[in-house]
């Protein structure tokens, strides 16, 4: 698959998070996280349950106000812009989205062009243009019309992913944009996200919860427990079977992927032991 | 919209030839051009216009409501018909009328500021660690058995004599329908129709889901109160005028949805449902029986009662009711 996206926005956006606090005064969730996300690459927060991940990066979109610190868009607190204007540089795709009975795909893709229609601007051709690019990038151009709820869980969240391609921003934060689909259907988003990377340089952050998917397909890896952030690096220098028992408190053997030479973690159990050794490496 | 727009046209021209003093078209086409005879001029121009205006006037706030509570709180029964909202608004515009004799812009300001009171303390009371749509339904429900209890008691109290006008306040009636009362609840509808206008954008949005709206640039909750806001005073005002219709409000959005037969709300096309179905209703409600005409209230009941049924089977059915 293709696509045809020309460049989002000329300019590559920085995005940031200095000392940030996130959760209730009484149950912070994150406390005093910094962390430079890199511009035009694919970053992936990877950790246990409950480790805080979904959070950071709500706080990221400025869907929480921090209770300390700060999430720096181009250096600029995120929540000293109008939102509005945040919308035409970051988009988010939430874990579970909902749409309105019967909404059709175009429509739904439509739908993100909001941020760039004001009171008084209309929709124009260009929106038409846009969202049928997106459409077509996504590979649901002739779902257009279908309704939502008619579609597999593949074409659904391909036709979301169109939805925040179509809000045309140079950021793109996805929250477990995998969840609930099978291998196949998970291969197929993880590459159509590739494609928006290399086509139109648009910076990728997503929450995965697959270690091996997150190191074959990021170019950043922000592992994170316990609401801080324990490594963080390119897959290649950060996966190592210490880390993974630091983090997920699992046994593990780290060998290359045999495709794409990325870390892979075999988790070892305690009913398994690896060949040639007595015992797992405790 | 077009086929709408027709079908009200053609309902309000039934409505201005029906009527107990017979009058053919040619005496209504005169007299609507300023040429007819006194009577047939008091006919129309006090009794049927003012009718016919009403009914379209308070349908559209109903159907406008309506379909700005479903929309918001993404839940099909939750219209203001049935979270207590009109049931509230009856109560304050009952003790208004019969208690403190208030009219015109007094009262339907009253009225909005009543139910906007009682709309902020059904919220707390179903509020528990976030809202559910549900909650508020049971709440409204509960609510509104207390008001209409209230309703019966203010009336029983008060020295109204005719089962008419107090009835207005039990089931709802057009039957109060004149110039002066329609004026003042025309020009609130109008600027508060204009406010939801402006939000439509940003509540269409909110249908994706706060996350979604939030990240699209929607200010998700200044927006939701801004809606609901809106949505409480025109069910107020409608309720000022004609007391709690039934099930204008819940069915209007809904038939909108499925004319429209797509995810959008259709927040003006759910107006002149409500117009068209009001004016229907009152249509029926003083015509189908040759002897005795109905009020207007108990109409819509009748109509909306087993379309509430079907709501409930298949949003149980469907999961989609919690």
């Amino acid at each position: 698959m293709t696509t045809h996206l020309p460049p989002a926005a000329a300019i590559a956006h920085s995005l940031e998070a200095k000392d940030l606090a996130l959760g209730y005064p009484d149950r912070r969730i994150i406390d005093g996280l910094s962390v430079n996300i890199p511009s035009g690459r694919i970053t992936a927060i990877v950790g246990p349950n409950a480790c805080g991940k979904s959070t950071l990066l709500r706080g990221l979109s400025r869907l929480l106000a921090p209770s300390g610190g700060d999430v720096l868009l181009d250096g600029r607190s995120i929540h000293s812009i109008p939102t509005r204007d945040v919308a035409t540089v970051i988009s988010l795709l939430p874990q579970t989205p909902q749409a309105p009975d019967g909404i059709s795909v175009a429509d739904l893709v439509g739908r993100g062009r909001y941020p760039h229609q004001g009171w008084f601007r209309k929709w124009t051709t260009a929106d038409d243009l846009i969202v049928d690019e997106a459409m077509v990038a996504t590979g649901v151009r002739e779902l257009a019309g279908r309704s939502i709820d008619e579609l597999s869980g593949g074409q659904r969240q391909r036709a979301w992913i169109a939805m925040a391609l179509a809000q045309r921003t140079n950021i793109l934060l996805l929250d477990e944009p995998t969840t609930y689909l099978d291998i196949t259907h998970q291969i197929d988003v993880l590459d159509l996200l590739v494609d928006v990377n290399t086509d139109a340089g648009t910076t990728v952050v997503m929450v995965l919860h697959d270690l091996n998917l997150a190191c074959r397909y990021a170019d950043h890896l922000i592992v994170m427990r316990d609401g801080a952030i324990v490594a963080e690096g390119a897959p290649a220098g950060v996966v190592t079977p210490e880390l993974v028992r630091a983090v997920f408190d699992l046994d593990c053997l780290v060998l290359p992927d045999a495709v794409s030479g990325t870390p892979t973690v075999v988790p070892i159990g305690r009913h398994h032991r690896p060949a040639g050794t007595a015992q797992p490496e405790a | 919209m077009a086929g709408l727009s027709i079908l009200l046209v053609l309902l309000a021209t039934g409505a201005l030839l029906l009527g107990k003093a017979s009058l053919s078209p040619g005496e209504v086409l005169g007299t609507l051009i300023g040429q007819g005879t006194p009577m047939a001029g008091f006919v129309i121009g006090e009794l049927r216009l003012p009718r016919i205006l009403t009914a379209v006037v308070v349908g559209a706030c109903l159907g406008v409501s309506g379909s700005v509570f479903q929309s918001t709180l993404r839940n099909a029964l939750a219209s203001p018909d049935i979270i207590g909202i009109t049931a509230s608004a009856s109560v304050v515009g009952v003790l208004s009328i019969v208690t403190f004799g208030l009219s015109g812009f007094t009262l339907s300001l009253v009225v909005i500021g009543g139910a906007l009171v009682a709309a902020t303390t059904m919220y707390l009371l179903a509020w528990r660690n976030g809202m559910s749509a549900y909650r508020l339904v049971l709440v409204g429900i509960g609510v509104a058995a207390i008001c209409s209890g209230v309703v019966s008691y203010v009336l029983s109290r008060s020295d109204i004599q005719d089962a008419q006008a107090a009835l207005v306040w039990v089931t709802g009636s057009l039957n109060n329908s004149t110039w002066k009362a329609l004026v003042p609840v025309t020009v609130c509808a109008v600027v508060i129709m204009v406010l939801v206008g402006i939000f439509t954008r940003p509540v269409h949005t909110l249908e994706l889901g706060d996350d979604t709206a939030a990240g699209l640039g929607v200010p998700v909750e200044r927006t939701r109160l801004a809606i609901i806001a809106s949505g409480v005073a025109l069910a107020a005002v409608a309720v000022s005028i004609a007391g709690p219709l039934a099930f204008v409000a819940l069915a209007s959005g809904q038939v909108a949805r499925r004319l429209l037969g797509t995810g959008n709300a259709g927040i003006a096309v759910s107006g002149f449902v409500g117009a068209a179905l009001l004016l229907a209703s009152d249509l029926i409600a003083q015509f189908a029986l040759p002897t005795t005409s109905f009020p207007t209230g108990v109409v819509t009941g009748l109509v909306g009662a087993p379309f509430l049924i079907w709501l409930l089977v298949r949003s149980s059915r469907t999961g989609t009711g919690s």
